[in-house]
């Protein structure tokens, strides 16, 4: 069976570089049968790592210890579901979850496109395959997950494994490393069609058109993946942070920030024909990112919470980013005369500047990220001293810029394409903005006098009624126009334009998460040690511990301290967070109990049982569930713009037709 | 012209409030990673910049009290007193013999004063194909997710 696996990975990789010198070759010699044996071999490579997948899985599941893999991550009495995720708990087999994933894209991209761009495939086939050996190198040669634990020269069984951490034996782990993964490999459809349009010389924009899907559905994974990590964060790390601007947190963020400038850079793009070559610029960074966010979780260059492990991998991302990136470096400025901008930007107080402004906040937060996640090398580089930054610092300069970017959620959208008159501004931000201050001065008066949350819940107020004015508007103008009830035209609205009413979700949604995080900044908590029948207060609450428990099952031991919470004198429930202790990793590790509500989330941690005194430690989180609401309208929103528009928008737009030499020297004068 | 000219100044406004805050900032968020004796050496001055020590939690070491948490951090043969007091609780990865980075600086007891630590499971086990015996459990490698 191992070789089996080894073989499949060997034989893939073989095949991707196979279709790499098939499709290439083919273009270049017109020869359409070898460009369709280049196609087939995609789907073959498929297979192969599918089959090598699935033997993985399988050993695992049937707890085959030869396996040094299984042995590491895997053990008996992990329930079955934990044994299939132990598929991604690892180094070895993430790396093959990569490839296995990177294959079926590639499967569905070329499958879909069999008989359309006939010109450009080949070249989109050699670069997705381009990475895909990259990858299988990694799985095939330098970290196997088929090695075999032998003694004396004998494969040999250990008795039993050592267990998944059980920090990752937590429901959401179970879908947040894919979830992260499809919106990383996802990038590179995206990618390989900018990239095989560019190097056949196309005119106009149909890699744009035809990667829309892609983008949007790989950047949705990205963001929910980003998510699911910080939920994650919040109920199993035991002291309710959800973002700590970890060196893993910020590599799963970068390509996120990238992507979302280059989802509204490209409307520049549609709709005026502008900003060609930071299109190009901003789907390779986007993919390069995702390629270098995959390289600080797997070879721990930056030492994180998440990823300790040094590892051999390291300089095989160096010189893959190295070398892709200098190609692409090479084809966008060989190709500058293809990328020409048709419009020019006319007024600072317009759709265009917004969307430029836009792009250069995120990137701006982008490059911030960036440099503090690799400061300790940078830094390292130049004066051989390694210092490294702390979160502080990241907040310093992400919160005013979050800030800005939530208001330009909120007025972006309004401007008008070219130049808006000051007579529409009016119309559109007097109502919001006058609601917005009244807010602000009520929270004063309320006694709130923290500098930033007042900006925020001003602009988040500010947003949200820009928004609900723009559905409303538009839905009156329909409800009487057609006699429909109000519900009914703001979904006959939607479904006419669902680009641009489910990017007005999207923002909503933005606007919900900025109120969770906000809440942070109003965060109590205390740590006390108490015995069974003392009680003690946080906040409004009242906590009284009942009695202290414990019990053992096959996986692991544990300890529970029973809570009953109190508001105001009143009963609420008994809360009962854990220790648990695994058997076969021998770590310990907390299991929070949490009572969710919208208004505030009251979250308690057995820290510590010593002497007959329990530790608990107890937070209370106001407005953290407004993030994850926030989330599912994310997800809402994007669904609805994937789904095509009733009407089809006719934009009048200059168009290039096709370019000579005169007309560009012409441009260039 | 004039256009490009106001494009330009608002580019600049953005850019250079956002350089001002990383570097006007960076002075306190800044750690220097120090080696055990380069702390010793540098002394209890308060003005000091903050220091990262790394190391491994001493067996037997971990003293609790209260919300504070003292231990010994040991790194080539060298120990270190240091004392926790934040207000996070530590990661259930720090124990005995696990490896830990502690962000602080010296306090004038002699004692180091960490204000962060993070910790990870000791990946020194980390098996070896073909290195252990059947009997022996293959310990924690260092898992991430």
């Amino acid at each position: 069976m191992e070789n089996l696996g080894s073989l499949a990975v060997l034989l893939a990789f073989c095949l991707a570089v196979y279709a790499i010198i098939g499709s290439v070759v083919g273009r270049l010699k017109r020869n359409p049968f070898l460009i369709l044996s280049a196609e087939r071999a995609v789907y073959s490579v498929w297979f192969l790592v599918t089959v090598a997948s699935g033997i993985l899985v399988y050993a695992m599941m049937t707890g085959d210890f030869r396996y040094s893999y299984v042995a590491q991550y895997s053990n008996r009495a992990m329930p079955l579901a934990y044994k299939f995720s132990a598929w991604w708990g690892g180094q070895e087999g993430s790396l093959l979850l990569w490839s296995w994933l990177l294959a079926t894209y590639s499967c569905v991209a070329v499958f879909t496109n069999r008989r359309k761009l006939r010109d450009v495939m080949p070249y989109v086939v050699a670069i997705l395959m381009t990475t895909q050996t990259f990858f299988l190198i990694l799985n095939a040669f330098v970290v196997s997950p088929f090695k075999m634990l032998s003694m004396d020269g004998a494969i040999t069984a250990v008795p039993d494994g050592n267990g998944l951490n059980p920090l990752l034996q937590y429901p959401m782990m179970r879908i947040h490393p894919p979830t992260l993964y499809l919106g990383y490999v996802g990038m590179v459809v995206p990618f390989a069609f900018a990239m095989g349009s560019l190097i056949t010389r196309q005119k106009g924009d149909a890699w744009i058109h035809t990667t829309r899907r892609w983008s949007l559905v790989t950047w949705l994974f990205q963001g929910v993946g980003v998510l699911m990590g910080a939920s994650w964060a919040y109920a199993a790390l035991g002291w309710g942070g959800y973002w700590a601007w970890d060196p893993v947190e910020n590599a799963s963020l970068l390509p996120w920030l990238s992507s979302t400038a280059f989802l509204h850079s490209v409307m520049m793009q549609e709709k005026k024909g502008m900003m060609k070559v930071w299109n190009a610029v901003l789907v390779s960074a986007s993919f390069f990112l995702c390629i270098l966010g995959t390289d600080l979780t797997r070879s721990g260059i930056v030492s994180s919470v998440h990823s300790f492990a040094q590892s051999p991998i390291g300089k095989y991302f160096t010189s893959f980013l190295a070398l892709g990136i200098a190609a692409t470096v090479y084809l966008i400025l060989d190709r500058l005369d293809y990328l020409k901008s048709e419009a020019e930007l006319e007024s600072v107080v317009s759709r265009e500047s917004s969307f430029l402004f836009n792009n250069l906040i995120l990137l701006a937060s982008c490059f911030a990220v960036l440099w503090g996640t690799l400061f300790p090398i940078i830094s390292e580089y130049v004066s051989g001293e390694k210092i490294s930054l702390d979160p502080a610092w990241f907040n310093r300069l992400m919160i005013p810029i979050g800030l800005f970017l939530l208001f330009l959620t909120g007025v972006g959208p309004l401007f008008a394409w070219r130049r808006t008159s000051t007579e529409s501004l009016r119309r559109n931000f007097l109502w919001p903005g006058v609601a917005a201050c009244a807010l602000v001065i009520a929270l004063i008066v309320a006694g709130i006098r923290e500098f930033y949350p007042l900006i925020s819940f001003g602009f988040c107020l500010f947003v949200a009624l820009t928004v609900i004015a723009e559905f409303y508007k538009g839905a009156r103008a329909i409800a009487s126009k057609n006699q429909m009830n109000f519900a009914h035209a703001v979904v006959e609205l939607t479904h006419r334009n669902t680009r641009r009413y489910g990017g007005y979700l999207v923002h909503m949604a933005i606007v919900l998460m900025f109120i969770g995080w906000t809440g942070a900044a109003f965060n109590k908590d205390l740590t006390t040690e108490v015995k069974v029948g003392q009680s003690f207060k946080i906040g409004n609450y009242e906590l009284k511990v009942k009695e202290i428990k414990d019990g053992d099952n096959e996986n692991y031991t544990w300890q529970s301290a029973v809570i009953d919470a109190y508001k105001n004198g009143e009963f609420l429930q008994t809360m009962e967070p854990r220790r648990e202790f695994y058997k076969a990793s021998r770590q310990p590790v907390g299991r929070v109990d949490i009572r969710r509500r919208m208004n505030e989330d009251l979250y308690l941690n057995f820290a510590l049982l010593q002497d007959g005194k329990a530790t608990i430690q107890a937070y209370v989180f106001p407005l953290v569930c407004w993030i994850w609401a926030g989330g599912a309208v994310l997800i809402f929103g994007t669904l609805i713009a994937l789904v095509p528009s009733k009407i089809k928008l006719q934009y009048a737009r200059t168009e290039v037709v096709g370019i000579t030499n005169k007309h560009v020297q012409q441009v260039e004068q | 012209m004039k256009k490009y000219g106001k494009f330009a100044a608002l580019i600049v406004v953005i850019l250079g409030t956002l350089l001002w805050l990383a570097v006007a900032g960076a002075g306190e968020s800044t750690a220097y990673y120090r080696t055990i004796p380069e702390v010793r050496k540098m002394g209890t001055n308060p003005l000091k910049k903050k220091v990262r020590v790394l190391g491994d939690v001493e067996k037997d070491s971990i003293q609790r009290k209260g919300s504070e948490v003292a231990f010994v951090l040991v790194a080539d043969n060298q120990r270190l007193n240091v004392i926790y007091s934040g207000s996070e609780p530590l990661p259930d990865t720090f124990r005995d013999g696990a490896q830990a980075v502690a962000t602080g600086k010296l306090g004038p007891d002699g004692a180091f004063h960490a204000a962060n630590i993070q910790a990870k499971c000791a990946s020194k086990y980390t098996a070896k194909p073909g290195e252990f015996k059947t009997t022996q459990k293959v310990p924690g490698a260092a898992q991430s997710m």
